[in-house]
């Protein structure tokens, strides 16, 4: 599979690390360089230090030949209108976005961007774990309380 | 930006709020506006809700980020139902964008300047940018040429119209919020909010003679 992440933080660069050796091939997009370090040795990745919101930088990545894009900077905004370009502009089949904000992933859920707000799965996980459940397909934990 | 336009809004009779995130502006805009500004994140459906955006006519996003005022847009329109959704692009690139994700209001000034380039329209043209209200408040820019009078002036010495606001400067390629004490150079782009009768007098002051 070959997957496009953009942001390097923690969640990005433990995916990046995980796909990679599970053989796929990973492009990771990162504005700080820095942030690259996180990547550790021997990652296997491609490095594109850029903005993963400009066209030049996406292209560069191969996004016209991406199976999936993964959008996990540290804001929502910038995730959700990530996930956004690749989807509707670059129509690339896997997107998802981390969304903090359970309200705003909700919302942006009905329009068709699919996300996993982190605190949610954290608590929906250590729930479980708690109670002795086994642990839920990832819909059942990306819901906010009341909702369908 | 959003100060400015809020008070000529309101002037002009409508309702209006003005939803700021920073404590600290929040406080500095709140002896000025009253209840016409909320302190909160407005990509917050939270936020949103006590803003009131369900029974709003026009949400208008801009802030310095672009990707901010989409999420602002998009949720005005989806989530609330809001007929008009304003986005302000600070990356021009960017508009092309917005439209395809849906929000057909979209304002560049940079945008705005190239075109004038591109057309070979006169530096120091003044080109109306939207007519807001039907028609009876626009959004002005004009280039401020080595000719022009208002150059090395700061903006509060201006002689502009009664009603007629600077509120935003580009300069190089940066925007500033213009200030009373704000002094103006040549080639600024500056953003005027304006009467619409008073764009001849406009034309005056910043271009030719007085």
């Amino acid at each position: 599979m070959n997957v496009i992440i953009f942001g390097c933080g923690r969640t990005g660069a433990a995916l990046a690390r995980m796909l990679s050796s599970n053989g796929d091939e990973v492009t990771v997009i990162e504005r700080e360089p820095e942030h690259l370090a996180r990547l550790g040795h021997d990652h296997g990745c491609r490095v594109i230090i850029g903005d993963g919101l400009d066209d030049d930088v996406l292209l560069d990545a191969g996004i016209r030949d991406a199976d999936a894009f993964i959008a996990s900077t540290r804001g929502d905004n910038t995730n959700l209108m990530a996930a956004q370009v690749a989807q509707t502009r670059y129509g690339v089949s896997m997107v998802c976005a981390k969304v903090n904000d359970p309200d705003r992933a909700r919302e942006y859920r009905k329009m068709g961007v699919f996300s996993i707000t982190p605190n949610l799965l954290t608590a929906g996980m250590m729930r479980d774990w708690l109670l002795g459940r086994d642990f839920l397909p990832i819909d059942a934990y990306n819901k906010v309380e009341g909702e369908g | 930006m959003g100060f400015h336009l809020t008070k000529m809004l309101l002037k002009e009779g409508h309702e209006v709020l003005l939803v700021e995130k920073d404590r600290h502006t929040y406080q500095q805009l709140e002896p000025q506006l009253g209840s016409a500004v909320m302190l909160g994140d407005g990509c917050e459906t939270r936020v949103q809700q006590e803003a009131g955006f369900a029974r709003a006519d026009c949400v208008a996003a801009v802030t310095g980020e672009d990707e901010d005022n989409l999420i602002v847009c998009q949720m005005a329109k989806n989530t609330w139902g809001v007929e008009r959704a304003i986005a302000r692009v600070n990356n021009p690139e960017r508009e092309a964008l917005f439209k395809e994700l849906g929000i057909d209001g979209v304002v560049s000034a940079t945008e705005i300047l190239f075109n004038l380039v591109e057309q070979e329209i006169s530096a120091g043209s003044i080109v109306p940018l939207a007519a807001l209200r039907r028609g009876k408040i626009e959004v002005i820019e004009a280039v401020l040429t080595g000719r022009s009078p208002a150059v090395g002036r700061r903006v509060r010495d201006l002689n502009l119209p009664p009603g007629s606001n600077i509120v935003w400067v580009v300069r190089g390629e940066h925007g500033l919020i213009a200030e009373g004490d704000t002094e103006l150079e040549e080639n600024d782009l500056v953003v005027i909010l304006a009467p619409v009768e008073h764009a001849a007098d406009l034309r005056k002051v910043l271009e030719s003679g007085h």
